[in-house]
C-alpha cells in the first residue's frame, strides 16, 4: 500500500506484485515444512550431525528425502485429483474415496496379490489402477443414469458402493489371511517410505501433471454437458480422460503409501471458497495446500509420540474431519 | 444459411418436431413462438446439435451440422439453453472467457481478451467481472451467460428463452442488445420467446410452431396478427396498434 503512494502503477503491475508476494509466502511456508520434514524423526538430524556423523547422511538420503518427496507428491496429487473429480461430477462432496475409486483400487490390488503374487510393483500398480478405473467408470455411469437431486446423494451413493466393494475385499482378504496387507493400503503411512520403495509415486506426479494441462477442459466439463458441447468439447471424452487420470494416480498412491483421507475433499473446497473453481486459477493453490497440509500432519505425527510414528491416516483423518464438519456446518447453517 | 429438411424427432414414440422443409431467415432476430410443447426448444437443440434427429437434418450453408467437427461448429454457431444452473464457482470474467474456448483452445491471445472485454461491455457487466456467479442475482447471471455467447462471436447465435428470470428493464435491455448485435455485427440470432410484445417490438422474423410443425414463417410485422395467434395458442388475443407500434393483449 505504501509502495503505491510513491510509485504510480497500473492495475496489472499491482496485481502482479501481489501475486509475486503470495507466491513467495507460499514457497517459503513449503520450504520450511520440507526442511522440518527432512530433519524431524526418531533420529534428529541437524547441521552438526550432518557435519560429523556419516550415518546422518544415510538417514537423510535413504529415509528422509524419499519420505519428504513422497509426502509432497502424494499430498499434491490427492488434492488435485479431488479438485478434478469435483468438476467432473459437478459436486463438491466427492473425491476418490467417496466414489468407490480407492476401494476398487484396493480390490484390484488384492486380486493381484492372489493371482500374481510375484508381480513387480509396477504390475501391482497397473492392476490397482485398472480396478480403480472400472470402479470409477461404474460410479460415473450410475450418476448419469440415476438423476440425483440432492448434492449429498452422489457421495452417499459412492460411499455405499465403496462399502460393498470394501466388504468383498475384506472377506476375501480374511479368507486368504491377507488382512494385514489390506490395512496397510487403506491407512496412509509414510514411515514405510524408503529409497527404492516409493518411486512409483513419480508416475502419479507425471499423471497429475497431465491432468493439470487439461485443467480448462475439466472446468468446462463441470459447466454441464450442454454448455461444454456448445463450446465444441466432447464431455464424455473429457470424462473418460479424467477417469483414467484419477484411476492412475489413485492406483499409484494406494500401492505406495496408502490413501490419505479427507485431503481431496477438504483442500479443493477451502481453495474454491477463496479462489473459485476455475482449475487453471485454483490448481496451483490446491497443489500447494495439499502438500503443506500433508507435510504438517506427517511432521505432527512424528512428534506427538516421539520417537514413535503416528500414521498420517490418523492425524489427517482427525484434522480433515474437523475442517470438513466446519465447512458443512457453515454451508448448511446459512 | 440454416436450412432444415425432413427434420423429425420423437420422444417415447410421440413426435415433437416434424418439419418437412424450412429455411431460417438470414440476419436479424428471428423469434420462434408457439405454445408449450410445440417443439421450439427441441428445434433449437437440433440446430445446435445438442439432440440427435430421428430423421432428416439441419444444414448450415449446405453442410449437415452432424458432419461438422465440434470446434468448427462452435466457431460458427453458439447456443444458450434455458437451464444454466451452475455448481461451479466461477467469476463472470472466467465464464465469458470460456466463450473463446473454441477459438483459442484454452490459450487466449490479445484478440480473445479483447473479445471478452467487448462482450462484458455489451452486457454492462465490466464492473462485475471479478465477482463470482453465485454471488450475483439471477438477471446478472443470465447476462453473464449471454456475454459468454457473444464472446464466442459466432455468425449464428441461438437463445432458448433468454428472458427467463429477468425483470422488465433487464429483459428490455437484453432484447435491445440482441437486436443491435444482429444489426451492427450482421449476425443471425434465433430466440425462443414467450412474451409476444417483445416479439412485436424486437423480432425481425417469426417462426410460429404448434405440435411440432411450423405453422408460419413471416416477417414479424406480418406474423403478429390475431387469427394466427388465436390459432397458435387457442386463446383470445387482441392485437392493436398505437403510435405505429404493435401491442398484443393476451389477458382475455
Amino acid at each position: 500500500m505504501r509502495l503505491r503512494a510513491h510509485i504510480p502503477m497500473t492495475n496489472g503491475a499491482q496485481s502482479d506484485l501481489r501475486h509475486l508476494r503470495n507466491a513467495l509466502i507460499c514457497g517459503f511456508v513449503l520450504a520450511v515444512l520440507s526442511v522440518a520434514s527432512l530433519l524431524v524423526g526418531a533420529t534428529g538430524i541437524g547441521l552438526v550431525s550432518l557435519m560429523s556423523d556419516p550415518n546422518a547422511w544415510d538417514i537423510l538420503l535413504i529415509s528422509r528425502v524419499p519420505r519428504t518427496a513422497a509426502l509432497i507428491i502424494a499430498g499434491t496429487s490427492s488434492a488435485i485429483m479431488g479438485a478434478i473429480v469435483q468438476r467432473l461430477v459437478s459436486n463438491r462432496f466427492v473425491e476418490p474415496s467417496t466414489m468407490g475409486t480407492i476401494d476398487c483400487a484396493s480390490f484390484g490390488l488384492l486380486l493381484g496379490l492372489l493371482f500374481a503374487p510375484n508381480a513387480a510393483p509396477m504390475g501391482r500398480m497397473l492392476i490397482a489402477a485398472a480396478g480403480a478405473w472400472i470402479g470409477t467408470a461404474f460410479f460415473m455411469i450410475l450418476l448419469r443414469t440415476v438423476p440425483l437431486k440432492s448434492p449429498l446423494m452422489p457421495p452417499l451413493l459412492g460411499i455405499a458402493f465403496g462399502g460393498v466393494i470394501g466388504a468383498m475385499t475384506s472377506f476375501i482378504a480374511y479368507r486368504f489371511d491377507l488382512m494385514q496387507s489390506l490395512s496397510a493400503w487403506s491407512t496412509a503411512d509414510f514411515s514405510v517410505v524408503l529409497k527404492e520403495r516409493y518411486e512409483l509415486l513419480y508416475i502419479a506426479a507425471a499423471v497429475t501433471g497431465l491432468g493439470w494441462l487439461l485443467a480448462d477442459r475439466f472446468t468446462l466439463a463441470g459447466l454441464g454437458d450442454n454448455v461444454a458441447r456448445g463450446l465444441g468439447l466432447n464431455p464424455l471424452a473429457v470424462l473418460a480422460i479424467g477417469i483414467t487420470i484419477v484411476a492412475g494416480v489413485s492406483g499409484a498412491i494406494v500401492v505406495t503409501v496408502g490413501f490419505i483421507p479427507f485431503l481431496g475433499l477438504v483442500v479443493p473446497n477451502l481453495i474454491a471458497r477463496w479462489r473459485g473453481d476455475n482449475l487453471r486459477r485454483s490448481l496451483p493453490l490446491v497443489a500447494w495446500l495439499g502438500a503443506a497440509l500433508t507435510l504438517l500432519c506427517d511432521i505432527f505425527g512424528r512428534l506427538v509420540f516421539h520417537p514413535y510414528d503416528l500414521p498420517i491416516g490418523v492425524t489427517m483423518g482427525v484434522l480433515g474431519a474437523v475442517i470438513f464438519l466446519g465447512m458443512i456446518l457453515r454451508k448448511f447453517g446459512r | 444459411m440454416i436450412e432444415i429438411e425432413n427434420l423429425r424427432k420423437s420422444y417415447a414414440g410421440l413426435p415433437v418436431v416434424d418439419i418437412p422443409a424450412l429455411t431460417m431467415p438470414q440476419g436479424g432476430v428471428t423469434a420462434i413462438i408457439g405454445p408449450n410443447g410445440a417443439g421450439k426448444s427441441t428445434l433449437l437443440s437440433l440446430i445446435g446439435r445438442l439432440e440427435t434427429p430421428g430423421g432428416g437434418g439441419v444444414f448450415l450453408d449446405g453442410e449437415n451440422v452432424r458432419s461438422f467437427r465440434s470446434t468448427d461448429l462452435a466457431k460458427r454457431l453458439a447456443m444458450l439453453k434455458q437451464d444454466n444452473s451452475l455448481t461451479a464457482r466461477l467469476t463472470v470474467a472466467d465464464l465469458v472467457a470460456f466463450g473463446r474456448f473454441p477459438h483459442c483452445n484454452g490459450r487466449p491471445t490479445d484478440r480473445d481478451r479483447a473479445k471478452v472485454s467487448e462482450a462484458l461491455e455489451l452486457v454492462r457487466m465490466t464492473e462485475l467481472k471479478d465477482r463470482f456467479l453465485d454471488e450475483l442475482s439471477g438477471g446478472q447471471r443470465q447476462r453473464a451467460f449471454i456475454a459468454m455467447v457473444l464472446a464466442q462471436d459466432t455468425e449464428y447465435a441461438l437463445f432458448d428463452e433468454p428472458l427467463n428470470s429477468l425483470d422488465i428493464s433487464h429483459a428490455v435491455a437484453v432484447m435491445r442488445l440482441l437486436h443491435s448485435v444482429a444489426r451492427t455485427m450482421g449476425k443471425t440470432i434465433v430466440v425462443v420467446l414467450h412474451d409476444l410484445n417483445f416479439v412485436a417490438r424486437y423480432a425481425d422474423h417469426v417462426i410460429a410452431m404448434k405440435a411440432g410443425r411450423v405453422v408460419e414463417t413471416a416477417p414479424a410485422s406480418h406474423a403478429i396478427r390475431e387469427d394466427l395467434l388465436k390459432q397458435l395458442y387457442d386463446t383470445d388475443v387482441a392485437v392493436s396498434t398505437r403510435d405505429g407500434r404493435t401491442f398484443v393483449d393476451v389477458y382475455g
